[in-house]
């Protein structure tokens, strides 16, 4: 179905290209799974199959694309649309019209299906994605799960033969890419569409893959069985981390195939020490917080106690009112209630002052960059913070990312940006660090670092408290978790007993060796006798 | 009772047969200064669009339009009453004059306010309010997105880049907001133009980091694609009627050949139409849920073309009727030709039909309705319960 033959590509003003002789071949109906770090190239590979790239991107392709039979070289990615169906990282940038039905239709519209048809296809994606009710809402509306649905709805209206999708998940909760994720499925063994695609967090999709694309970052890209991509690719989720430090030859696709592989193998770690909840007295505490937009209630009345070098995290929905309660807790979203920072309210103080008792780095860190080069901002964030001329390339440099100082922040890898910002913001010396969805966009690598920065900011005396859809993340990381709910703190307990308890957040080591209750691959090392 | 926006065509008129009926009457109310004929034709309007109006969001707005209004009157009058020129000679009161200097001859601050002036300047006001009005009719009985959709195929493209503006003004909104918010985060307190830079690049950024991804979206559905080469001498047919129409109302504006104007305008008209047809032939852009245009909706847009010509026809016959004089001040008539006007405006309301709201009969078993409920959408239900 895709054919590449001695595909080569280089972007316009590299030094290296992104693929060298990269040939692979993928069968019809397959469930392909593009892995690899960021900046490996995934969404270029992805790009190359409906001709985004290099039309739309700029560069040089060399070697055959073929997509159906379709030489990519000889069509424009409007050509391919009735093919390949293409949703990118961030759907609702992609969204044309603003109401689900009419989005849906917008793409058989461009094709010039004859409107009686067109009405009859769209009844059907509708039921296929199960969005049915939706059909009238705005897309603005819709939750970030049900926009995911309506994108790839969108273009498995034209009925492609392949679908490629870039990330469908990495913005959505545990529930919502389940949902997702179990759609594609559908779509793979009823509908027999080629799916091709990238993800970063592989726990999930790695059970329904046919085959893996390793993208290794150096030009060269390596097809296979996902079982044997995995054994030796530098992408490690959980279940291939834990058959390596148990040096099982193969590895486990799936929590079941993992948990009877562990049972064959009579291997069952000791339970771990209980983990010490961080006491002593709180940095941060709050009561009763309560924001509002409007007749909407985001948060309702939260209390809250953060002790000095304590790791917390937040779970929960998209919408539960996770980010709303951290930029209330920062001061700067109105709300009610009491909130005390070292005996201080920071709603009380200007911005300067507020940010060196409590400091946020949000959702989209990009907006707090606006100079044209890294040395530029760490600059401006020493003036801002008052601070000795040199503190924050200081702290950029401790936090262990190599980040060139003359690149335009807005060209970083997302590691890399994050680190950046997060060196701004402890610029101000603050008591209390949060975390806004940190993890979106960052590799396994990259999470494993921000978790090493973390604790050694918590082994300072500074208070985080993170929100975070990624459970392998907070299972690694905190000690305590915080679950919301509308609004509400509905579960506040050790990470342990709040993530093990849950079946929408257990991690994949608490499922595989159920009871015994460990959370990441080191509880089960460090378990082993 | 709930009508969605995407039932519309079901039961609501082709939208430009809205517009072509709010236009008309709009060039119908331009032709007359009569106060009685404006204030009725207003009336009728507002009549139409509550009885015919959906109950979308948008169809709302004709508050907000005779609000407008109001404010145009009323703003028009004070001016009159402080700085405009008295004419006439009824004299209602003396305001203070305050004198101004030699440069600022012809402007009189203050001074006798008469009568003749004021109902001058009101019945101008009014005829403005009342084609605001119609703008606003138009908007509240036809989505202008929905009449966006429904263009000449030639005009595709133009169409398109409307609709993609206006849902990138809220987008650049919603972003401007969040990095004001995020600069508080940096401690960054400046306000005003030393602010503007640090606002001003992460919008920006923003901005076309949206426009490239909407590209691309649109791109991979296969925008664009459908397209052959320009049928030739098509543009040349429409640039051509283009101007000879324009020659045309040169001519009936400034002239006093009105019927070589007409013969030029009728010429350019049909000229651009069939250019913008031979232009549409190269895009097999399909539409989806298409409006179909049906003889209501010819005759709605008829009753608007009807009203402008009527009321122009009887300005050039009847003058004094509809434009009557305010000095001296008399009181304006109603002639049969202006009835007819009303009856025109009113004309939609036995050509349409409301749709009967739905009766619901609740089943109790009916799993489904009360699932949907839950969802609290008010257009589900009724679809649910409609036969």
């Amino acid at each position: 179905m895709i054919s590449f033959t001695e595909v080569g590509f280089r972007y316009a003003d590299a030094t290296h290209p992104v693929f060298r002789d990269v040939s692979f071949e993928l069968p019809e109906g397959d469930l392909c799974l593009v892995v690899g770090g960021t900046g490996s190239g995934k969404s270029t590979l992805l790009g190359a199959i409906n001709a985004l790239v290099p039309t739309f991107t700029g560069g040089t392709l060399s070697g055959r694309v073929r997509v159906a039979g379709r030489d990519t070289a000889q069509h424009r990615a409007r050509d391919l649309a009735d093919v390949v169906g293409y949703v990118g990282q961030d759907p609702v940038r992609g969204f044309v019209t603003d109401t689900v039905e009419d989005e849906i239709a917008y793409g058989m519209e461009q094709l010039g299906i004859n409107p009686v048809a067109m009405r009859k296809r769209v009844e059907e994606t509708l039921d296929l994605m199960g969005i049915a009710e939706l059909r009238r809402r705005p897309l603005a509306e819709l939750s970030g799960g049900q926009q995911q649905r309506v994108a790839i709805a969108a273009v498995l209206a034209a009925q492609p033969q392949v679908l490629v999708l870039d990330e469908p998940t990495s913005s959505l909760d545990p529930t919502a890419a389940q949902d997702v994720l179990a759609a594609i499925a559908t779509l793979v063994h009823e509908v027999g569409l080629t799916v091709v695609l990238a993800e970063h967090r592989l726990e999930r999709v790695m059970q329904a893959a046919d085959s893996m694309i390793w993208l290794p970052g150096d030009g060269t890209a390596h097809h296979g069985r996902p079982a044997e991509i995995l054994a030796t690719a530098s992408v490690q989720p959980p279940l291939a981390a834990l058959a390596k430090s148990v040096g099982w030859q193969e590895v486990p696709l799936s929590v079941r195939e993992a948990r009877r592989t562990a049972l064959a193998a009579g291997l069952l770690p000791a339970a771990p020490p209980e983990p010490l909840m961080p006491s002593g007295a709180p940095v941060l505490s709050a009561r009763g917080v309560e924001v509002r937009f409007g007749d909407l209630t985001a948060v309702g009345g939260v209390d809250l106690e953060l002790p000095p070098g304590s790791i917390t995290t937040v779970l929960g929905r998209n919408g539960a009112g996770k980010s709303s309660l951290l930029w209330a807790l920062q001061g700067a979203l109105s709300c009610t209630g009491d909130i005390a920072v070292a005996g201080t309210d920071p709603r009380a103080l200007d911005a300067f002052s507020a940010r060196r008792l409590v400091t946020l780095v949000p959702q989209t860190a990009t907006d707090l960059l606006y100079l044209p080069t890294v040395s530029a901002e760490c600059a401006q964030a020493d003036a801002e913070s008052h601070a000795e001329p040199g503190t924050t390339a200081g702290l950029l440099a401790e936090l262990g990312v190599s980040v060139p100082d003359d690149r335009d922040p807005r060209d970083l890898s997302e590691g890399q940006r994050l680190a950046l910002v997060l060196a701004i913001q402890l610029a101000a010396g603050p008591a209390v660090l949060l975390l806004d969805e940190p993890t979106r966009g960052l590799d396994y690598r990259a999470k494993a670092e921000l978790q090493r920065i973390v604790r050694r900011l918590a082994a300072d005396g500074i208070a985080c408290l993170i929100s975070t859809h990624d459970v392998e993340f907070a299972a690694g990381l905190s000690q305590r978790t915080l679950l919301m709910a509308d609004g509400e703190v509905i579960a506040d307990g050790t990470t342990r007993e709040l993530l093990i308890s849950s079946p929408a957040y257990a991690p994949q080591m608490a499922k595989v060796f159920s009871p015994v209750p460990v959370l990441t691959v080191d509880d089960v090392v460090r378990g082993l006798p | 009772m709930v009508v969605a926006e995407g039932t519309a065509s079901l039961i609501t008129l082709h939208p430009w047969a809205w517009w072509c009926w709010a236009i008309g009457i709009g060039l119908a109310l331009l032709g007359t200064t009569n106060p009685l004929l404006l204030i009725l034709a207003a009336t009728a309007m507002i009549a139409v669009v509550l009885l015919r109006r959906t109950a979308a969001a948008w169809a709302r707005s004709v508050r907000a339009y005779l609000l407008l209004g109001l404010i145009v009157i009323g703003v028009r009058i004070v001016f009159q009453i402080v700085i405009g020129g008295a004419s006439g000679e009824t004299v209602l009161f003396v305001l203070p004059e305050i004198p101004l200097p030699a440069w600022a001859a012809g402007i009189r601050l203050g001074g006798p306010v008469t009568a003749e002036a004021l109902m001058f300047t009101l019945y101008d006001a009014l005829r403005l309010a009342a084609m605001l009005l119609c703008v606003g009719a138009a908007n509240s009985l036809a989505n202008p997105r929905q009449a966006l959709r429904s263009v000449p195929a030639a005009l595709y493209e133009a169409s398109v880049a409307v609709v993609i503006a206006l849902s990138l003004a809220p987008q650049l909104i919603e972003s401007l907001l969040r990095v004001r918010r995020a600069r508080r985060l940096r401690g960054d307190s400046r306000a005003g133009l030393r602010a503007l830079g640090a606002v001003a690049i992460p919008v920006v950024a923003d901005a076309i980091d949206r426009s490239l991804a909407l590209a691309s979206g649109m791109e991979s559905r296969g925008f664009g694609r459908t397209r052959e080469l320009p049928v030739r001498g098509s543009l040349i047919l429409l640039l051509g009627s283009a101007m000879v129409a324009t020659g045309g109302v040169f001519l009936l504006l400034s002239t006093r050949w009105w019927e070589l104007a007409l013969g030029l305008l009728g010429i350019g008209g049909i000229g651009a139409a069939w250019g913008l047809r031979l232009a549409g032939r190269r895009l097999s852009v399909t539409t989806y849920r298409p409006h179909p245009w049906t003889l209501r909706a010819s005759l709605v847009a008829l009753c608007g073309i009807g009203a402008a010509v009527v009321v122009w026809l009887g300005a050039a016959t009847d003058p004094e009727a509809f434009a009557p004089t305010t000095d001296p001040l008399i009181w304006p008539q109603l002639t049969w030709p202006m009835l007819a006007v009303i009856a025109l405006v009113l004309a939609p309301l036995p050509l349409t039909r409301q749709r009967p709201p739905a009766v619901v009969h609740s089943a109790r078993n009916d799993t489904r309705v009360r699932s949907l409920r839950q969802f609290g959408n008010p257009a589900v239900e009724v679809e649910a319960g409609a036969p």
